[in-house]
C-alpha cells in the first residue's frame, strides 16, 4: 500500500468495491447496456455551530451508497442503492436499465460519450495535513468557543455565531477501463459578529476566511491568519455600524478577491458551463448569454482578463484526480485576452459539440444522484508584475474598495447581477477614507468585465470559493474554488440598499 | 430489519440513557427533459438512522447527533455509541429539555411497512409528456422541465416512550415552454402527492397561450409598477419571510421582526388588508408532519422537541404579526408561546365576500405588470428584509383589462414585509408550487395579489 492509499478512509477501502462494480457492470452488460459505469461513495461530514460561545449543534453525518449509470439503446438510465452488497449493485443495474426503457418514450437524442483513455486501477488523495474528522470534537468546540468569547469581549459585539463544517468525501469509480479510488477533504470555518445600537439599528460582519480544500491545519495557522482577522473584526464592525449610508451613483471600484470570487463564480463560472449554453438547464438554473456560436468571438471583458478552468489547483474545492466519468483532471482556458475561448464539458457534450476529449467536469454530489457537468475551479489570472491592492486604490479618485462577499443574485442568462459585501471603504484621492453602509453593486456581465482596467499582481491573489453551489434537478450541491487578484473597475453602478427598500 | 425494529434496537442499545432515534426510509423517482428530449432520470432508495444521545451531568445536559445512511443491522449499536461519544465530547446545550414521552404525539400507523415509490409512478406521465413533446415540436415550441416523486416514512422514538410515524408524499412538476428561437419563455408548475392529478396537456396549452401573448414586445424601463403577482411568486416571497421569522434572532434584535429597544414585533400590524398567513399539518392537499422532526438543533429548532405535536399556527392574523417560529427553548427566550415551524404555508385574504381570481384581477387592471414567477431571490438587508431577485419566464403588460404584450425582465429589490403593507388586492387562494424554493418547500397555497409600486430596480436582458 502506498502513502496515498493509506490515507483513505479504511472503512471505505475495506468495502468489496471491485466486487460491487463487477456485479453491476456484468448485470448491465447482460441486459444489453451499451455503456455502464459504477460508483460507490461515502461522505462523512461534521457540522459544529455555536451561538454566543455555547454549543448549539454537533452533528455527524455519514452518507454512503452505490450508483449505476447505463446507456441502453441511446437512452440514459440511472439507479442508486444504499446497501453496499453485490446483490444490491446488480439490482441497481437492473433498475437503471428499467428506467432507461421507461424514459425512452421521451428521448429523441441518442447518448454517446467522448473517448477517454483507460487509466487502470488508480488512487488520488487531495492535499491536506490533518483530517479534521480525526480531530476530537471537544478540541474544535473549544477553539470556536475561545474565538467567540474573544469577539464578544468587545463592547460593540452583541452576538457571535460560529460554524465549522468539515467533509471527507470518498469516491470509487469504475467503467471497466478506469477504476479510481479517491478521497477529498475540505473545511469551512466562519464567524459572524452582530452589533446592535440603541436605536434598533444592527449590522453584521463575517470573517473572510473562505472554505478550502485543506485540513484542520487551516484553523491553526496554515493558509489563513486568524489572529489578525479576529483582532480587527470588532473594530471594523463598530465602524461599519456608525458609517454613513452610500450615495447611489457610479463609482470606480477596487474589488478584493474575498468579494470578487463570487462575482467570477456567478458571471463567468456558470456562464461558461456548456450544458447551460446548450439549454439543458433552461427550466431551472438557466441558460447562458455566452452561447456556442460566440466561441472565439465574444468580447467578454477587457484585454487584461484571462480566466482558466481547472480541476488540478492545490487546495481547490473542485480539484480531483479523475472526474465522475473517469476523465483525468486538467486545466484549460475559458477566456483569453478578454475573448471567450472555452467551456466546461462532460463526455457527452464534448462529443456532441465536437470538442474531442472532455475536460473533466462531471460530478455527482452523492451516490443518489446522476453526474452532471459541474463547475471546475474557475479563476482569474493575476498580472505577472501587477500592482498591489494599495497601488490599485492609489489610482482611484472617487471610488469604493469592496471586501468580503455577502448577498448575490444574477439572472437566468447571467446578464444582470447584484452583489453586496462585508466591508465597503470609501476611496478619495487614492486613499481609504472610512467605511460606507447600504452598498450594492449592480451591472451587466460584459459591461462589468469590460470596465476592468487593471488586475493586481500575484501578491494579491486569493483562492476563494463555496461549499454549496447548487445546480440541477434533483438539486445537487458541489464545492468549487475561484482564485483571483484584486482588480480595478471603472464606473460601476452603486445602489443604496436602504433607498431600494424604502416603500 | 424494519425501521420500527431499528428504533427499538437503537433505544435498547442506549441502555437506559436518554436518547432520541429517528429512522427514515425514502424512495424517489425523477425524469428531466430539455429541448423536447429526456436529459437525466433516476430512482433511488435511502435509509437513514439518526441517533441523538443525551448526556446529563451536574454542569448541564449535552446532546450529540450521529446520522448515518445505509446502516446495517450489525452497525446500529455503533451509531448509538458514536452519538454517546459525541454528546460526551460536547458542552452543555442551552436548549436542553425533557424528551417527549408516550402519548405526546399520535403514533400514526406505526406498525405498517414504509411507503415506497418507484419509476412506475411516472409511467403514464412519461407517455403523456412524450405526446406533449411531439405536439410541441410540431408547433415550434420546446419543452423543458422536471418531474419528481418522493415517499418518505419517518419513525421517531424516544427513551421516554414516544413513538410517532409520518409518511410524506412529495411530488412536483415544472414545465417550461420556449419559442424555437429561445426568445420567448413561459412556465407552469404543480405540486402533487401522486401524479394522478397532473394535466400535462392542459399545462402545455396554457403555456402556448402565454408564448402567444409574448409575440408583441414592449420595452419598459426600471421603476415602480402596479404589479399582479401570481400565487407562485407570492409563495416565494412569503416563504422567505417565514424562514426569516424566527423568535430567537428577533428577540436578540437581529431581524426585521425585532422591536427597536428590545422584544419582538408580535402584535404589530404589517398589512392594511386582513390577510392571514398560517401553517397547518392538516391543510387539505398540502398536509405535512403533525409533530416536530428535528435532526439537529438550530436557532429555532431543538432536537429535544422531537415528537412535539404541531397544530395550525397563524403567523399573521388579519394583517397583524401573531407568532414567530420557535423551539420550546427559543420561545422562552423571546417570551412567546412555543410555535415550531411547520412544513407548509398558506395565505388567505380574509375577505368575506369571495375573492377574485387572477383573470378577474387582470380584467380590473387599468395599467400594470403581470408576472409569471420570480427567480434567484436573495436577502440584501436583514434590517428591512430587503430581497433582490429576477422576474422570469414572462412579464406581461396589462392595459385596460387585457394582456397587451410581453415586457422585458427586471431585477427587483423588494421586502415582503414592506410589500404586505402595500397590498391593494388579494385574490382567491389556490395550491401552488413555489418556483424558487421548490427544492426545499413544495407545500403552499397562495392567492394572487396586487401590489402598489413594486420596485423593479433595473432591466435584465435575460429572455
Amino acid at each position: 500500500m502506498d502513502d496515498q492509499e493509506s490515507r483513505i478512509d479504511e472503512e471505505f477501502t475495506a468495502l468489496p468495491l471491485r466486487e460491487l462494480a463487477d456485479a453491476a457492470l456484468a448485470q448491465a452488460r447482460t441486459l444489453g447496456a451499451q455503456h455502464a459505469d459504477f460508483r460507490a461513495e461515502r461522505t462523512r461530514n461534521q457540522q459544529i455551530r455555536l451561538s454566543d460561545g455555547n454549543l448549539q449543534r454537533l452533528y455527524d453525518g455519514d452518507d454512503a451508497g452505490l450508483a449505476v449509470r447505463v446507456i441502453v439503446d441511446g437512452t440514459w438510465g440511472f439507479a442508486s442503492a444504499v446497501d453496499l452488497t453485490p446483490d444490491a449493485a446488480a439490482k441497481a443495474a437492473r433498475e437503471a436499465v428499467d428506467v432507461a426503457r421507461v424514459a425512452a418514450a421521451m428521448n429523441t437524442e441518442p447518448i454517446e460519450l467522448a473517448p477517454e483513455p483507460g487509466y487502470g486501477d488508480v488512487t488520488w488523495v487531495s492535499s491536506y495535513d490533518i483530517d479534521p474528522l480525526d480531530v476530537p470534537s471537544a478540541d474544535k468546540i473549544a477553539l470556536l468557543a475561545q474565538w467567540s468569547r474573544q469577539l464578544l469581549g468587545h463592547d460593540a459585539v452583541s452576538h457571535v455565531d460560529a460554524t465549522l463544517n468539515q467533509v471527507r468525501e470518498c469516491k470509487f469509480y469504475s467503467d471497466g477501463a478506469t477504476t479510481a479510488t479517491q478521497q477529498r477533504v475540505r473545511i469551512y470555518p466562519n464567524l459572524t459578529a452582530v452589533a446592535i445600537d440603541g436605536d434598533g439599528r444592527f449590522d453584521t460582519m463575517n470573517t473572510l476566511a473562505h472554505p478550502a480544500g485543506r485540513g484542520y491545519e487551516y484553523l491553526t495557522g496554515t493558509g489563513w491568519d486568524w489572529d489578525t482577522e479576529l483582532a480587527e473584526l470588532p473594530g471594523l464592525l463598530a465602524a461599519k455600524l456608525r458609517a454613513p449610508s452610500v450615495t447611489a451613483g457610479r463609482y470606480d471600484l477596487v474589488i478584493d478577491p474575498t468579494n470578487l470570487w463570487l462575482t467570477i463564480h456567478e458571471s463567468i463560472g456558470h456562464a461558461t458551463e456548456l450544458d447551460r449554453a446548450l439549454g439543458y438547464e433552461a427550466a431551472y438554473a438557466g441558460t447562458s448569454f455566452a452561447t456556442l456560436d460566440k466561441l472565439s468571438t465574444l468580447r467578454y471583458g477587457s484585454g487584461v482578463m484571462h480566466v482558466t478552468g481547472d480541476r488540478v489547483a492545490e487546495h481547490g474545492l473542485a480539484t480531483v484526480g479523475y472526474d465522475d466519468e473517469g476523465v483525468a483532471g486538467q486545466s484549460w482556458d475559458l477566456i483569453a485576452g478578454g475573448v471567450l475561448t472555452g467551456y466546461q464539458l462532460d463526455r457527452r457534450m464534448a462529443l456532441l459539440k465536437g470538442f474531442g476529449r472532455s475536460n473533466g467536469c462531471a460530478f455527482a454530489d452523492s451516490a443518489g444522484h446522476m453526474p452532471l457537468q459541474r463547475m471546475a475551479n474557475v479563476s482569474l489570472a493575476p498580472a505577472a508584475d501587477g500592482p498591489a491592492t494599495d497601488e490599485l486604490i492609489a489610482g482611484v479618485d472617487n471610488g469604493i474598495y469592496v471586501v468580503g462577499d455577502k448577498s448575490w443574485s444574477i439572472d437566468m442568462q447571467r446578464y444582470n447581477f447584484q452583489f453586496t459585501g462585508q466591508r465597503f471603504f470609501r476611496i478619495r484621492n487614492g486613499k481609504l477614507d472610512g467605511q460606507l453602509r447600504d452598498v450594492a453593486y449592480q451591472a451587466t456581465t460584459t459591461d462589468f468585465w469590460n470596465s476592468m482596467e487593471a488586475v493586481g499582481g500575484p501578491q494579491t491573489y486569493v483562492l476563494g470559493g463555496a461549499f454549496n453551489c447548487g445546480k440541477g434537478q434533483p438539486g445537487q450541491v458541489a464545492p468549487v474554488s475561484h482564485g483571483c487578484p484584486s482588480v480595478l473597475m471603472r464606473g460601476v453602478r452603486i445602489l443604496n440598499t436602504a433607498q431600494e427598500g424604502a416603500a | 430489519m424494519s425501521p420500527q425494529e431499528t428504533v427499538e434496537r437503537a433505544l435498547a442499545a442506549a441502555e437506559g440513557g436518554d436518547c432520541v432515534v429517528i429512522a427514515e426510509e425514502a424512495s424517489t423517482a425523477n425524469l428531466r427533459w430539455a429541448g423536447n428530449t429526456l436529459t437525466t432520470n433516476g430512482v433511488s432508495q435511502t435509509r437513514q438512522l439518526t441517533v441523538i444521545a443525551v448526556d446529563k451531568r451536574a454542569d448541564g445536559v449535552r446532546a450529540g447527533v450521529v446520522s448515518r445512511a445505509g446502516v446495517r443491522d450489525d452497525q446500529i449499536e455503533d451509531v448509538v455509541r458514536a452519538a454517546a461519544k459525541a454528546a460526551a465530547d460536547g458542552t452543555p446545550a442551552k436548549d436542553a429539555g425533557d424528551l417527549l414521552g408516550a402519548g405526546a404525539a399520535d403514533p400514526g400507523s406505526w406498525d405498517e411497512p414504509s411507503a415506497r415509490t418507484d419509476i412506475t409512478v411516472l409511467r403514464d406521465f412519461a407517455a403523456a409528456l412524450g405526446d406533449a413533446m411531439r405536439a410541441a415540436d410540431g408547433a415550434g415550441r420546446k419543452l423543458y422541465g422536471f418531474a419528481e416523486h418522493e415517499l418518505r416514512s419517518t419513525f421517531v422514538g424516544t427513551s421516554a416512550g414516544l413513538r410517532a410515524r409520518h409518511d410524506q408524499p412529495t411530488g412536483r412538476l415544472e414545465l417550461n415552454a420556449k419559442s424555437a428561437d429561445m426568445t420567448r419563455s413561459a412556465w407552469a408548475g404543480a405540486s402533487t402527492r401522486d401524479f394522478t392529478d397532473v394535466d400535462i396537456a392542459g399545462m402545455d396549452a396554457g403555456l402556448a397561450e402565454r408564448l402567444g401573448w409574448a409575440q408583441r414586445r414592449v420595452s419598459l424601463d426600471a421603476g415602480r409598477y402596479e404589479t399582479l403577482l401570481p400565487p407562485t411568486a407570492v409563495a416565494d416571497l412569503l416563504i422567505y419571510l417565514y424562514w426569516s421569522a424566527g423568535a430567537k434572532e428577533a428577540a436578540e434584535g437581529r431581524t426585521v421582526f425585532s422591536k427597536p429597544g428590545g422584544g419582538t414585533r408580535v402584535g404589530d400590524r404589517l398589512a392594511a388588508l386582513p390577510v392571514t398567513l398560517s401553517s397547518d399539518p392538516a391543510a387539505a392537499g398540502i398536509g405535512c408532519a403533525p409533530f416536530v422532526i428535528a435532526h439537529t438543533s438550530g436557532e429555532d429548532t431543538s432536537v429535544f422537541d422531537n415528537g412535539l405535536p404541531l397544530t395550525r399556527t397563524e403567523w399573521i392574523t388579519d394583517g397583524t404579526l401573531a407568532a414567530l417560529a420557535s423551539s420550546r427553548h427559543s420561545a422562552t427566550l423571546a417570551g412567546l408561546p412555543a410555535t415550531p415551524s411547520i412544513d407548509n404555508l398558506t395565505l388567505t385574504s380574509g375577505s368575506d365576500g369571495g375573492s377574485p381570481t387572477l383573470p378577474q384581477m387582470i380584467a380590473t387592471t387599468k395599467r400594470g405588470l403581470l408576472l409569471t414567477c420570480l427567480w434567484y431571490i436573495r436577502a440584501v438587508d436583514p434590517q428591512t428584509l430587503l430581497l433582490t431577485g429576477l422576474t422570469r419566464d414572462g412579464v406581461y403588460l396589462v392595459e385596460n383589462g387585457e394582456v397587451t404584450g410581453a415586457v422585458n425582465n427586471f431585477r427587483f429589490n423588494e421586502s415582503p414585509v414592506s410589500m404586505l403593507g402595500r397590498l391593494a388586492e388579494v385574490g382567491v387562494t389556490e395550491p401552488t408550487l413555489p418556483r424558487e424554493w421548490g427544492d426545499y418547500f413544495t407545500r403552499a397555497a397562495m392567492p394572487p395579489v396586487r401590489v402598489e409600486g413594486f420596485n423593479m430596480s433595473s432591466v435584465s436582458q435575460a429572455s
